[in-house]
């Protein structure tokens, strides 16, 4: 045996392998969303919409994800109003809960939680339909009675993910407002009246702005990414759940390089 | 309507599955493509209907529009059956705005009728049976009264009755529709029933050509082993990976 068949036997050899298939894939897919994202906006430019499918998909994209996105982003403002309440009012704070609540809510958690709470909802669905469209050659057919996949299945998906974003995480805002009052009464006894008082001063027109522009950014990426991890799927069931996870993956790092992205732009 | 390929050849990454392929199918003609699994058949339907590119050679199509019956017959699992034939009169640029949906509905009841499933519009495809799926995509094909009609293994999982009633109608719209037609199987009832030429694919090359009857009844050592169904013979099966 000689020193290459050797050195091919060795961990080191078979970890350098499998790093560079991790590589190739991570690069293939960056370059098919890229690629997708020009087919995609093409078809935007040009106009070439079909409503019927937009509205489907926006009313898809709304309601199947509010009850899950009102969950957790519910569930995580009255944590933080749970913890954080109590020592404020300890420190006399008891005026700056509502402030920190709308603050903390309107820049970050409900855009990012609802982001999440989409992902794992809708983000994963559409990676599985594509996916098993794509394994079960239903793109093949849609090619040959030439209609081209990317309009029919990418940008009524994109649109909605676009336009129905905001509006999830403008109710899911409110929402978690809400709990977070009550939380910081049920907790801390922080009133009603000093609660909206300070949320409202906690409420700037910039923050509503950036995280209305910024959750539509995470709508169209999660929908894009996990419409090309579908399409790149192969193979059978196994193909089909990789997609799925590769889409979930994908779109958890994206929302967060475009939430770092924002942040830097418009907070520093 | 006739199709012509000259010196195709398609490699998917370092494997070459057809190398230097030429045959020609004349105007409202039905040919059968054979071989084993894996050699290249199916590959020959997407490049004809452009699923796919070639890396050299030519593929020349007479004007007219192609259709293609995929093996797992391929109907959207999302809309009914209706909806899966109405499709491309709805979705295709050349056809919207172009029938009213009363006019569709007619379209849609009489191809259904063509592949003897009347009635059947409102149901989903997870409700059909194997054979209906299949027909359902057959009438889904010729919505557009197309000049090309491509099958892959249109019987495969299909029970010897169910296959004969696929290869009646394949016969069936081709004398209807005057459409050149061009069949991947395994099947030699297919064969048999069907085809007016055979090809047979062996380690990327043509082995054979000839009539469905030339084949069964002379044919070569290659058609001999395929059809008798032997595992002696030119053609050898991999049955490991080494």
């Amino acid at each position: 045996m000689n020193f290459m068949e050797l050195f091919r036997q060795s961990a080191t050899y078979n970890l350098a392998r499998l790093l560079a298939k991790q590589l190739e894939d991570f690069f293939e897919t960056l370059g098919e969303i890229g690629i997708r994202f020009g087919q995609v906006m093409k078809f935007i430019l040009r106009g070439e919409l079909q409503w019927k499918l937009i509205i489907e998909q926006c009313s898809r994209f709304a309601v199947d994800s509010l009850p899950i996105t009102l969950s957790i982003v519910g569930m995580t403002c009255i944590i933080i109003a749970m913890q954080v309440a109590p020592e404020m009012v300890k420190q006399g704070g008891e005026k700056y809960v509502g402030m920190l609540m709308a603050i903390t809510i309107t820049r970050e958690l409900a855009a990012i939680m609802s982001g999440f709470a989409i992902i794992s909802m809708i983000g994963s669905a559409y990676a599985s339909e594509v996916a098993t469209m794509r394994v079960t050659e239903q793109i093949d057919a849609l090619k040959v009675l030439k209609v081209n996949p990317i309009k029919y299945l990418f940008v009524p998906r994109v649109i909605a993910g676009f336009l129905m974003m905001p509006v999830v995480v403008v109710i899911s805002s409110f929402f978690g407002l809400v709990c977070g009052g009550v939380a910081a009464y049920v907790s801390a006894h922080v009133s009603k009246l000093n609660y909206i008082s300070s949320v409202w001063q906690g409420l700037f027109v910039k923050d509503i702005n950036v995280a209305l522009f910024k959750s539509s950014l995470f709508g169209a990426a999660i929908s894009l990414i996990s419409c090309v991890c579908g399409y790149l799927a192969y193979g059978g069931a196994k193909g089909v759940g990789l997609s799925t996870t590769k889409a979930v993956v994908w779109s958890f790092v994206a929302i967060t390089i475009i939430d770092y992205i924002i942040a830097m732009i418009f907070f520093f | 309507m006739s199709i012509e390929i000259k010196n195709l050849k398609k490699s998917f990454k370092d494997k070459t599955v057809l190398d230097n392929i030429s045959f020609k199918v004349d105007d409202g003609e039905i040919l059968a493509i054979v071989g084993l699994s894996g050699a290249g058949k199916s590959t020959i339907l997407k490049l004809i209907c452009g699923l796919i590119k070639p890396d050299s050679g030519e593929i020349v199509v007479s004007e007219g529009d192609i259709a293609m019956v995929f093996q797992y017959s391929a109907l959207f699992d999302s809309l009914n059956v209706y909806e899966n034939i109405a499709f491309a009169l709805k979705e295709r640029k050349e056809f919207k705005n172009k029938y009213t949906e009363n006019e569709i509905k007619d379209i849609v009841a009489q191809k259904l009728k063509m592949v003897g499933l009347e009635g059947i519009e409102n149901k989903m495809p997870h409700e059909l049976s194997g054979g209906m799926q299949k027909r359902v995509s057959f009438a889904r094909a010729i919505v557009t009264n197309p000049s090309t009609i491509l099958y892959d293994e249109p019987t495969s999982g299909l029970d010897p009755v169910s296959s004969t009633v696929i290869e009646d109608y394949i016969v069936r719209l081709r004398n209807e529709l005057k459409a050149t037609s061009v069949i991947v199987t395994h099947q030699l009832s297919t064969i048999k029933r069907c085809a007016d030429k055979v090809i047979m694919l062996y380690n990327e090359k043509i082995v054979f050509c000839g009539s469905a009857q030339d084949m069964i009844e002379n044919g070569n050592d290659y058609t001999r082993q395929f059809v008798n169904a032997n595992i002696n013979g030119p053609m050898k099966v991999a049955l490991s990976d080494s």
